[in-house]
C-alpha cells in the first residue's frame, strides 16, 4: 500500500495524505479544552473589559497583566517542567495561542513574551542561561523582547550594524547599536539582542538586561493598531554584556532568528483564528441586531454573504493550522528520539515545516484581514466609529501581514524552502513533477464520474497538485537561475501552493469529522468544503496561468495553459444556497459555531 | 473543616434551548456545558475557606459521565476529591435524596449549594438536604467567613442584608456575592486535576414525585419603541392600545 503519512515539509505538494492520517480540532482532549477555557476566562475577566484602558497604554497595565496571565501559568504552557512550566505540547500550546488570539493589543504582547522573547533563551541557551531566565519568565516575574530589526535592517536581518566588540579582559562584549519595533521595549527586563561580533559577516545574540548602564529607550511608537502594545526603539550605548551572556555560538544568531521565527509563524497562524473568531461573534451580533427596511439585516442575502465568507475562510484556516501544527509535534517526538544533543528538537520539529509555517502566516492574516474588513463592512456607519469593537478589530489586523515576517517575504520562502527541501532530497518533488510533465500531452480526464463526494473532492485536490508541479517544473526549466530575479512569479507559484494546501486541510477535516460524527451532523461543513474547493481551483487556475504567461512562450505556452486549466476544472456549485445555509447556522445561534 | 461542594452540570448561559422526545427531553446535542455559576461562586468562596485555615473540598455531582468534564473543571480550580453519583439528574427531591444519602455519614461541616441551578431554577435542593440530614439550612447566602466552628454569614433580604451565624454542620445555598468572580482554573490546577479522585456511586433508588409534562419556549422579545421624553401621550397611547398594560 502507498505510504501516505507525511513526514517532512513541503511533501503535500506530491503526496496523496489520508484523512485519519491528519489532527483535527475536533480530537482535542478535555485538559486541552480546560487550558483553552482557562485563556477564554482569563481574557473575559482581565482583558475584554480593560481594552480601552489598554489601547490607552495606562502606565503599567499590560506588565501587570503578564503577570496576571503568569500567575495563571498561561506563559508556561510550552516551559518544560524542570523549568518551573508545564511542559505541554506543541499542539496545546498552540490551542492556547488560538484563544488568546482574541485579545487584542495582549495577544501581542503575551506572543511576544512566550514566544521570540522565551524561546531564544529556551531552545539555545545552556544550562546556567535556562535556570537564570526561564523560570522567571514562565511565572512573568521578568517580561521578555527579542531585538531583531534595525532602522535599515527589516526584511533583510542579517544586514543590521548593531555591533558587540570583546573587552580587553575578555570578560564583556561591549555592545553598540540600534534596535527599531521592539515589542514589550517598555517593559521587557531580557531582551535577546541580535548583533555581529567584530567584522563577522552573520549575526550572533546576546541576553541583555534593560537595568544594564548603557540601555535606554524611545519614547512609545505611535502605531495604526495594537495600540496598547509597547513598541520601542531600544538604544545599546557601549553596553557591557558579560561573555557568558552570548547566547548559542558566535555566529548562530542568524540561525536562531530565522528559526525562532518559524515558529513565530505558525503561532501567528493560530492567533489569527482566534481573533477572526470573536470579529465574527461580533458582526453577527450586530447583523442580527441592526434593523433596516423592517428586518435584521442578518436577513439579507448580501449579509449573509459575508457572514459566510468569514466563517468558510476562519474555518479553513483552522483546518490547516492544526493539520500542520500536529506534524510538527510528530516532528519534535522523532527528533527528541534521535537526539544527538546539539540541536533542540523543538527547533527541528519546526524547521523541517517552515513551508507549512510560512504559509499559515500568509494565508490566516490575509484571512483575518477579509474578516475584520467585511465585520467593519456589516457594522455599516457604526464600523467606521471607534466606538465599535469591528474599529479595533480592523486596525490591529493590519499588523499581521507585516511582522514576522512580511507576507511577501513569506510567499518568497514558501517556494525557496520548498524546492531547497526537495534539492536536499527529502522528497521528490522534481521527479513527480517530470512524470506530470509527461502526462500534458496526452490528458486524460480528473473524474471518471463514479467518485464518492469525499472520492471527488481528493481527486481534484490530487490535480491542483499536478497544476502546481507543471508550473514549477516549466517556471524552473524556461527561467533556471534567473529565478530569484522573478519575484511575481514567484508570488503565483506560491499563491496556488498556499490555496492547495489549506483547501486539502480542509477536505480532509470534513472528511475524517465525517467518519466521527457522521453524514447529517455536517453538512454545513460539506457546504463549506463545497463553496472553498469551488473557489480555490479558480484560484490556482489565475495564479498558474498568471504564472505560466510570464515566462513561456508559443507551444510551450499553450500546451502549459491547456494543462493548468484542465487540472483546475470543477464541477459547479450552488454557492448562493450554501452560504446562505452557512450563515443561517451562524445568525440562529449568535456567534461562531462550527 | 470539612466542605461539601454539590454542584450542577448545566448548559452555557448563551446555548441554544431547545427540546426534542414532544419537548418533554432538553436537547443535549452540540451544547457546552458549565458549573451552574451560583455553585461555581459557593466553590471559590469553599476554597478561600480552606486557604485560609486548613480543610478539605469535596465536590459532588448527581449526574451521568456526561457531567464529568464539568467536575473535572472543579477539581482543577482546586477541590480535592469529587463524587459522582451516577444517575440523570431528575427533580429536587430526587437529587436532594443523593446528595443526603452520601452526606449522612461523612460529617461535612458545611454544605454548599448554588441558590438555583441556572437550568431548571427549582431553589429547593439545598433546603431538602438540610431537612433530610435534620441541619439547619441557610438560603441566599450573599459573604461567608468562619470563625472556629462557626459560620458567619451575610444573607441577602429584600432591600438590603442579615447577618447570622450558625454553628457547624449547615447547608448554605450560595449566591452572588458569597464569592466577587469565579475562580479561573491555573494550568497547575489543571494539570493536577486528573491525578485527583473522581469517586463515581450508585445512586439509592427513589421514586420521582414530579414529571416534566411538556416544556415551552418564551415567545421571541418584540422589539424596543423609543418614545421621545417630550412625547407623554404617545407612550400612554401605545401602553393602552398596542401593550394593553393600561
Amino acid at each position: 500500500m502507498e505510504d501516505t503519512k507525511i513526514t517532512t515539509g513541503g511533501e503535500f505538494l506530491i503526496k496523496k495524505t489520508e484523512a485519519k492520517d491528519i489532527f483535527i480540532p475536533e480530537e482535542f482532549d478535555e485538559e486541552q479544552r480546560m487550558i483553552y477555557q482557562t485563556c477564554k476566562d482569563f481574557l473575559d475577566k482581565e482583558i475584554h473589559p480593560n481594552l480601552d484602558r489598554i489601547d490607552d497604554q495606562e502606565p503599567g497595565l499590560m506588565r501587570d497583566l503578564i503577570s496576571k496571565a503568569g500567575e495563571l501559568g498561561l506563559l508556561g504552557i510550552s516551559v518544560p517542567e524542570e523549568l518551573d512550566g508545564f511542559g505541554q505540547s506543541f499542539l496545546t500550546t498552540m490551542l492556547a495561542n488560538e484563544a488568546i488570539g482574541a485579545s487584542y493589543s495582549f495577544a501581542v504582547a503575551f506572543m511576544a513574551q512566550t514566544g521570540i522573547g522565551t524561546l531564544p533563551i529556551l531552545y539555545y541557551g545552556n544550562e546556567e542561561q535556562k535556570q537564570k531566565y526561564i523560570p522567571k519568565m514562565a511565572t512573568g516575574e521578568l517580561a521578555a523582547a527579542y531585538c531583531l530589526t534595525e532602522p535599515n535592517a527589516g526584511s533583510d536581518a542579517n544586514s543590521g550594524t548593531s555591533k558587540a566588540v570583546l573587552s580587553e579582559d575578555g570578560k564583556h562584549y561591549i555592545l553598540n547599536g540600534q534596535k527599531m519595533w521592539i515589542t514589550n521595549g517598555g517593559f521587557a527586563d531580557v531582551l535577546t539582542v541580535f548583533a555581529k561580533i567584530d567584522n563577522d559577516r552573520i549575526l550572533s545574540a546576546f541576553i541583555v538586561e534593560n537595568n544594564w548602564e548603557g540601555v535606554s529607550l524611545n519614547p512609545e511608537e505611535k502605531k495604526m493598531g495594537i495600540k496598547g502594545s509597547s513598541t520601542r526603539q531600544i538604544f545599546f550605548n557601549n553596553v557591557k554584556v558579560p561573555v557568558e551572556n552570548l547566547l548559542g555560538a558566535r555566529g548562530e544568531g542568524f540561525r536562531i532568528a530565522l528559526n525562532i521565527l518559524h515558529i513565530g509563524r505558525i503561532k501567528l497562524g493560530v492567533n489569527v483564528v482566534g481573533a477572526s473568531k470573536i470579529a465574527i461573534n461580533h458582526s453577527v451580533n450586530y447583523a442580527n441586531e441592526r434593523k433596516q427596511f423592517g428586518k435584521q439585516i442578518s436577513s439579507f442575502g448580501a449579509i449573509k454573504h459575508k457572514i459566510a465568507q468569514q466563517a468558510i475562510l476562519t474555518y479553513a484556516s483552522e483546518s490547516a493550522v492544526y493539520r500542520a501544527s500536529k506534524n510538527i509535534d510528530d516532528a519534535i517526538i522523532e527528533a527528541k528520539k534521535n537526539s544527538d544533543g546539539k540541536t533542540n528538537a523543538n527547533i527541528e520539529g519546526s524547521a523541517k515545516y517552515q513551508t507549512e509555517c510560512a504559509l499559515l502566516k500568509v494565508f490566516g492574516s490575509e484571512a483575518l484581514d477579509y474578516v475584520v474588513d467585511e465585520s467593519a463592512q456589516i457594522f455599516g456607519g457604526m464600523g467606521f466609529s471607534a466606538e465599535m469593537p469591528a474599529d479595533r478589530a480592523y486596525r490591529d489586523s493590519r499588523i499581521n501581514r507585516i511582522f514576522e515576517g512580511t507576507n511577501e517575504i513569506n510567499r518568497l520562502i514558501i517556494v525557496d524552502s520548498a524546492i531547497k527541501t526537495a534539492q536536499k532530497g527529502e522528497y521528490d518533488l522534481f521527479g513527480k513533477a517530470k512524470e506530470v510533465m509527461a502526462e500534458i500531452n496526452n490528458l486524460s480526464p480528473v473524474l471518471n464520474g463514479n467518485e464518492s463526494y469525499y472520492e471527488e473532492k481528493q481527486k481534484y485536490i490530487a490535480a491542483f497538485k499536478k497544476a502546481i508541479l507543471v508550473t514549477i517544473q516549466s517556471m524552473m526549466d524556461v527561467l533556471k537561475r534567473k529565478l530569484s530575479f522573478e519575484q511575481e512569479i514567484m508570488m503565483n507559484v506560491s499563491d496556488m501552493i498556499i490555496q492547495l494546501y489549506v483547501a486539502e486541510s480542509l477536505a480532509l477535516r470534513v472528511e475524517k469529522l465525517n467518519d466521527m460524527k457522521g453524514d447529517e451532523a455536517i453538512s454545513i461543513k460539506k457546504d463549506i468544503l463545497d463553496v472553498f474547493i469551488y473557489d480555490v481551483a479558480s484560484e490556482i487556475r489565475k495564479f498558474g496561468l498568471d504564472a505560466i504567461n510570464s515566462f513561456a512562450e508559443g507551444e510551450n505556452l499553450k500546451t502549459l495553459t491547456n494543462a493548468i486549466e484542465h487540472f483546475t476544472k470543477v464541477g459547479g456549485v450552488n454557492t448562493k444556497d450554501a452560504r446562505r445555509r452557512i450563515a443561517d447556522t451562524i445568525i440562529e445561534e449568535n456567534k461562531y459555531n462550527l | 473543616m470539612k466542605i461539601l461542594v454539590c454542584i450542577s452540570n448545566v448548559p452555557d448561559t448563551t446555548a441554544k434551548i431547545s427540546f426534542v422526545e414532544d419537548n418533554k427531553v432538553y436537547n443535549k446535542n452540540n451544547v457546552q456545558f458549565i458549573i451552574s455559576p451560583y455553585e461555581e461562586l459557593a466553590l471559590t468562596r469553599a476554597l478561600e475557606l480552606k486557604e485560609a485555615a486548613s480543610g478539605t473540598i469535596t465536590v459532588l455531582t448527581v449526574g451521568l459521565q456526561d457531567a464529568e468534564p464539568t467536575m473535572r473543571k472543579a477539581l482543577a480550580m482546586g477541590a480535592d476529591d469529587a463524587i459522582r453519583v451516577n444517575t440523570e439528574a431528575k427533580d429536587a427531591m430526587f437529587v436532594a435524596k443523593q446528595i443526603a444519602e452520601v452526606a449522612k455519614n461523612k460529617n461535612y461541616d458545611i454544605i454548599f449549594t448554588g441558590k438555583e441551578s441556572i437550568d431548571y431554577n427549582g431553589s429547593q435542593v439545598g433546603e431538602m438536604v438540610a431537612e433530610l440530614l435534620d441541619i439547619p439550612s441557610i438560603t441566599s447566602v450573599s459573604g461567608i467567613d468562619v470563625e472556629g466552628t462557626t459560620g458567619k454569614i451575610q444573607r441577602e433580604i429584600d432591600g438590603g442584608y442579615e447577618q447570622i451565624e450558625c454553628e457547624f454542620p449547615f447547608v448554605g445555598s450560595g449566591q452572588k456575592g458569597i464569592a466577587p468572580e469565579p475562580r479561573i482554573p491555573a494550568m497547575r490546577g489543571i494539570m493536577m486535576a486528573r491525578k485527583k479522585p473522581l469517586n463515581i456511586v450508585e445512586p439509592v433508588e427513589f421514586t420521582d414525585l414530579t414529571q416534566v409534562i411538556t416544556h415551552t419556549l418564551p415567545e421571541a422579545k418584540s422589539a424596543c419603541t423609543m418614545i421621545e421624553p417630550d412625547n407623554v401621550g404617545e407612550l400612554v397611547r401605545l401602553l393602552h392600545e398596542e401593550a394593553k398594560a393600561i
